[in-house]
């Protein structure tokens, strides 16, 4: 993006101008969550009376998001925007034109992908997993897999483009991109044929299985019992309280001079 | 300085008269009375107090003590696969106050820390708005600015003790919390020049680190009281904090706080991205899962006692400390218990109380030498107290990872020694 230059445009400004929003926002802002937010603005119009006329209007347009500008800053460019712009959404929108087949992102995906994620995405190491785990998330052990729990395969396209392959992101080609998220979700059984041919065209017709199971925050309402005001001061349950587990019994914390070597 | 050398060996030979008639009192004192070099205490002379020491300016960026070298951020080897994805971990045992030092703040990168040239750094703010606009650092240091002292808590802090105590040392159960004093624009301001759309409802929130680390973020929030963020503790954002800017997001979980902040997109509903669907999400039980758990719930820990800050004197008055914050407001009490949770007495907050900042308590008591289970409990202006783990658990399970802020148990020994541990 060096190639654009900025245009510096510094419009007159009366000196005090800098100052004057900063004594506005310091009323205002100390008001604990827009509350008060309503008295703080006559409060602040009323400060402002001795002061020009300006100040007074620009204090009221801070407290509304569509007000007052400050020309800082300038336009930016589409194709500055265009460079920079690599988000998806499950809805389709910021997908990339492009096309690539589940057998094209095999060979890709065992060059560039397996060595973390395992040929079959069953995961080397401590990496994550990108396959496997249907039926485990009411177990014990839970698997979190593409499969077994993002809700949309828009996801999985949307950070391959950005972060992956890990260390060397946003290399893939837009075709290469559609061909390893083929793959992915081939891995995941979203794709069953391996000749299918993943596109922008195309690519709201995958869905994944678990889309239904995730619900928004609603701790204020099925945790309601945690706003208890007053607790219990005194013999809070009965008998002594007895250890029933140890960190110890692990020995999985890092000691003193075992940490590994930084390089 | 003629001669300097040799005189350390009177005053050697006088502590060694001394000892002959005083050793005794002294060894029998135990603990910190016995440790260090004799020649350097009373009633001989240490070289500090004869020789000249480092000039102005030779530590001209200065550092702690040397002898506060174990006083950094640790990471545990074995949760993560490597450490540019990983997190390192705040030793809030060795701190006071509510401020952190910048450079003990914990890390967590997703792909290692983006090293930008401030000269090279751009802010791109599009999507539905009037007009898209770009800002260079310069430009962002022109809005008007504020200073806010907030919490910054990782979503996962605590998540490896859901199953159990497992490790041994607050810096690990509780370490993926800092406070520091952030000086930002409101992002509200930047929104204002652009100016919004009637539909903007969401806005995207982007990283320049090779993660290119995104979340959605509702529009409220950042008409609220987010900011773009470019300094701590007056000084720039260090690197591994987000260099040249980052996003603040007062009381909500800390992966929101985009670092190494590169774009602002404004849209009509929320990405669904992989860091806010695979990853902090918090599974239930029955297999469903919680998302867009932003808020952080009441929370708080003893930091002193703690296994690695161990009671280091036989019975006698004892000093117990600790913090606790709340996503949703100021801390208005924080009660402590020395019986694992049966009796508990209110604890004494000390500096300020701010709105969703860290906050320190103290309680101080006359230790009988016998063992202690310590635990704090937080309130905050909403009401909310903290759970125990136990009636957290019944309404989230175990397989949550994210959002555990149950009370926290300390076993503390007759020998000082001081344990992570469980009560029934």
């Amino acid at each position: 993006m060096s190639r654009w230059r900025e245009r510096v445009i510094a419009p007159f400004r009366h000196p005090r101008r800098a100052d004057a929003p900063r004594a506005a926002l310091e009323i205002r802002d100390r008001k604990p969550n827009g509350s008060l937010l309503g008295s703080a603005i006559p409060a602040l119009r009323f400060a402002a009376a001795g002061m020009t006329m300006w100040l007074a209007t620009l204090a009221g347009a801070q407290a509304d998001a569509s007000g007052k500008r400050f020309n800082i800053g300038r336009e930016a460019m589409a194709e500055e925007i265009a460079g920079w712009d690599i988000d998806v959404r499950p809805d389709g929108r910021g997908l990339p034109v492009g096309k690539g087949t589940v057998k094209e992102g095999e060979s890709l995906y065992i060059e560039r992908c397996a060595a973390c994620h395992g040929e079959f995405g069953e995961s080397a190491g401590r990496w994550p997993i990108l396959a496997g785990g249907e039926g485990t998330l009411a177990s014990h052990d839970p698997v979190k897999s593409i499969g077994s729990y993002w809700p949309y395969a828009s996801t999985v396209l949307d950070y391959i483009r950005r972060a992956m392959p890990f260390g060397n992101a946003q290399s893939l080609t837009n075709d290469e991109l559609y061909a390893v998220t083929a793959y992915v979700l081939y891995l995941n059984d979203a794709i069953k044929d391996e000749a299918f041919e993943l596109s922008d065209k195309n690519f709201l017709s995958v869905k994944l299985p678990n889309e239904a199971n995730f619900f928004d925050d609603d701790r204020e309402t099925s945790e309601k019992h945690f706003w208890t005001k007053e607790p219990c001061m005194a013999n809070c349950a009965a008998g002594e309280a007895r250890i029933v587990g140890r960190a110890r019994a692990l020995d999985v914390t890092p000691e003193e001079g075992k940490a590994p070597k930084v390089e | 300085m003629a001669g300097g050398q040799g005189q350390g060996h009177p005053s050697r030979r006088m502590f060694l008269r001394a000892g002959l008639s005083t050793g005794t009192a002294i060894i029998g004192a135990g603990g910190a009375w016995a440790a260090g070099d004799p020649a350097n205490q009373p009633p001989n002379v240490p070289d500090w107090s004869r020789y000249l020491g480092d000039g102005v300016a030779v530590r001209a960026y200065g550092k702690p003590s040397k002898h506060e070298a174990h006083v950094v951020r640790r990471d545990v080897e074995w949760l993560t696969a490597s450490r540019e994805s990983s997190v390192s971990f705040t030793p809030l045992h060795e701190l006071d106050g509510i401020i952190t030092p910048n450079g003990l703040c914990f890390e967590r990168h997703h792909a290692g820390i983006a090293e930008i040239d401030p000269a090279d750094y751009r802010l791109i703010l599009h999507g539905l708005v009037d007009k898209p606009l770009i800002f260079t650092l310069d430009d962002l240091k022109r809005f008007p600015r504020v200073n806010r002292a907030y919490f910054c808590e990782c979503a996962a802090n605590s998540g490896m003790e859901w199953r159990g105590a497992q490790l041994n040392g607050c810096q690990y159960t509780h370490g993926m919390v800092h406070c520091v004093m952030y000086t930002g624009v409101p992002l509200k301001l930047l929104l204002q020049e652009a100016g919004l759309k009637a539909n903007a409802k969401w806005l995207l929130l982007e990283g320049a680190d090779a993660a290119a680390m995104t979340r959605s973020l509702p529009l409220q929030k950042a008409l609220d009281d987010a900011l773009v963020a470019y300094r701590m503790n007056g000084e720039m954002l260090r690197p591994e904090n987000g260099y040249p800017a980052r996003i603040v997001l007062p009381g909500w979980e800390a992966n929101m706080w985009v670092k190494w902040l590169r774009r602002i997109e404004v849209g009509d509903e929320p990405w669904h991205h992989r860091e806010e669907t695979s990853k902090y999400t918090d599974l239930l039980a029955n297999g469903k899962a919680r998302r867009f758990t932003f808020v952080m719930d009441a929370k708080s820990v003893i930091t002193s006692p703690s296994p690695q800050a161990p009671l280091n004197h036989k019975k006698g008055f004892t000093v117990l400390s600790g913090l606790a914050w709340s996503g949703r407001g100021k801390i208005q009490r924080v009660d402590v218990s020395l019986d694992g949770g049966r009796n508990w007495r209110t604890a004494r907050l000390d500096g300020p109380v701010w709105d969703k900042a860290l906050t320190r308590f103290y309680y101080e008591f006359d230790w009988d030498g016998r063992e202690l289970l310590l635990q704090s409990r937080a309130m905050d202006e909403t009401g909310y107290v903290q759970p125990t783990k136990a009636e957290l658990r019944k309404v989230r399970g175990v397989n949550s990872i994210y959002h555990n802020n149950g009370i926290q148990t300390w076993h503390v020994k007759a020998n000082g020694e001081v344990e992570n541990v469980e009560v029934a």
